[in-house]
């Protein structure tokens, strides 16, 4: 737990996060037909994705280890996790559909990867309603630990298998190569890769803020 | 093997009590009988809807839909007509792994006697022509099971959390999307006769889908059981 309170990895996560600002934005991309400049978005829209995977492997852990333990911590740290993960989920959906709108005509063109994720989308917010239509804490941390692991897997079959299998406009779907065979190069790779790890690290960065304050709003109400 | 022999046994007490009321049974029948009729009426009132080119499909999709909502209200049941002081009995007296399962079982069983009940009074209602009958028979018990594994663990879930069923419905939805999606494209593909094995993968993947499910029931419910 002493991990969170220091700062190198969040000075880190900002040093990064502005060279792949610059970076994406100046270093030389591949020409492509139909894609042009928009392939500048990779760096912003699966490093959302990817960042969100981390916060929700994050909040499962804790929701597993909350089942072990029992400690009310483990379940701040896994729902405010959560929290920081359906925000990415935005991001990336909105990154996603700006870019689709430029490449595929459409915001939203019923695609099974956006279909797929949107549901993946109710699934988590089903998760914070199960929170909410519950009053006793411990009960409700319990049944939303058990709902939360039961969550993930569907989530990474949404997200992760079901659209490989359809015919999908998605890159490295229903048959179409994904960027990192064809269309990428190495120059990209400078810049894709530290992205995936300085927006996982302030993923984690922002839920660990969220945990905190809820935290103290937790020792605030308890009985002493 | 005690964990074999306690799920037949709680499989067995399941069947017993559903055969003294049959209450269940009746009931979801009923659920599907009325709302199936109610579709009739109301398709009916179209002049031409029989003949017309969405007919096949629309057919296919009412089906999965009605299926869907009647799976819901049966299986949301399943924990909800536990008292507490019985839960508490089997708590005493049975492994949480066997409860989960057996219900489960039980489930299937059931949901796979109405559906294809239900498949019978879909078509005599709505006459259509199912080029591969036996893979659509096939692909709708494949389908009640799919939907009793997922309504199972999530009517466990929502029991616990006061047991309405909205949150039934929200909790379980998103889950079991795209089993119906798999379910509504193989049994397209059977209705219009395209060749079997061309819907394996499809297969493979709602079984996938129900190993997960059942795998994570499984772990998961010794912790959900004991308040």
């Amino acid at each position: 737990m002493k991990f969170i309170y220091k700062t190198w990895w969040k000075v880190l996560a900002v040093v990064i996060i502005f060279y792949t600002l610059i970076a994406g934005f100046l270093l030389g991309v591949p020409r492509l037909e139909i894609l042009h400049e928009t392939i500048r978005n990779t760096y912003f829209h699966v490093p959302m994705w990817i960042a969100m995977f981390t916060v929700f492997t994050v909040s499962v852990i804790y929701s597993i280890k909350y089942l072990q333990t029992g400690k009310e911590e483990h379940d701040l740290i896994a729902v405010e996790a959560a929290n920081t993960g359906i925000f990415f989920f935005v991001l990336g959906l909105i990154t996603g559909m700006l870019w689709a709108k430029y490449t595929w005509g459409e915001f939203w063109s019923n695609d099974p990867k956006q279909n797929s994720a949107a549901i993946a989308f109710l699934l988590y917010c089903a998760y914070l309603v199960l929170r909410n239509s519950i009053d006793e804490e411990q009960k409700r941390a319990k049944i939303s630990a058990i709902y939360n692991i039961f969550a993930f897997p569907i989530m990474i079959v949404l997200i992760m298998v079901l659209p490989r299998m359809t015919d999908s406009l998605h890159p490295g779907n229903g048959g179409n190569p994904a960027f990192g065979k064809l269309d990428m190069d190495n120059r990209m790779r400078m810049v894709l890769y530290p992205a995936f790890i300085a927006w996982s690290l302030m993923a984690v960065w922002i839920a660990t803020i969220r945990y905190r304050i809820r935290l103290i709003e937790h020792k605030k109400n308890a009985i002493n | 093997m005690k964990l074999a022999g306690q799920t037949i046994e709680l499989l067995k007490k399941e069947i017993i009590l559903e055969w003294r009321s049959k209450y269940a049974f009746n009931g979801i029948l009923l659920y599907i009988v009325s709302t199936v009729f109610v579709c009739y009426i109301s398709f009916n009132l179209n002049p031409g809807f029989k003949q017309s080119a969405g007919y096949p499909i629309v057919w296919n999709i009412l089906f999965w839909i009605i299926m869907l909502f009647a799976s819901v209200n049966a299986i949301a049941k399943s924990f909800l007509q536990e008292s507490k002081a019985r839960l508490l009995y089997y708590y005493t007296i049975a492994h949480p792994q066997a409860i989960i399962l057996s219900k489960t079982i039980y489930n299937t069983l059931l949901m796979s006697l109405l559906s294809v009940l239900a498949l019978v009074v879909y078509l005599l209602f709505f006459p259509n022509k199912v080029d591969d009958i036996l893979y659509y028979f096939m692909v709708v018990l494949l389908g009640s099971m799919s939907f009793s594994t997922v309504f199972t663990m999530i009517s466990a879930i929502a029991s616990k959390a006061g047991n309405n069923g909205t949150l039934m419905a929200i909790l379980s939805f998103p889950v079991v999307i795209p089993v119906i999606l798999i379910l509504v494209k193989v049994s397209k593909a059977a209705m219009d006769g395209i060749d079997r094995s061309l819907s394996l993968n499809n297969i493979g993947t709602l079984l996938a889908i129900n190993v997960i499910v059942i795998a994570s029931s499984l772990i998961l419910f010794p912790f959900l059981w004991r308040d």
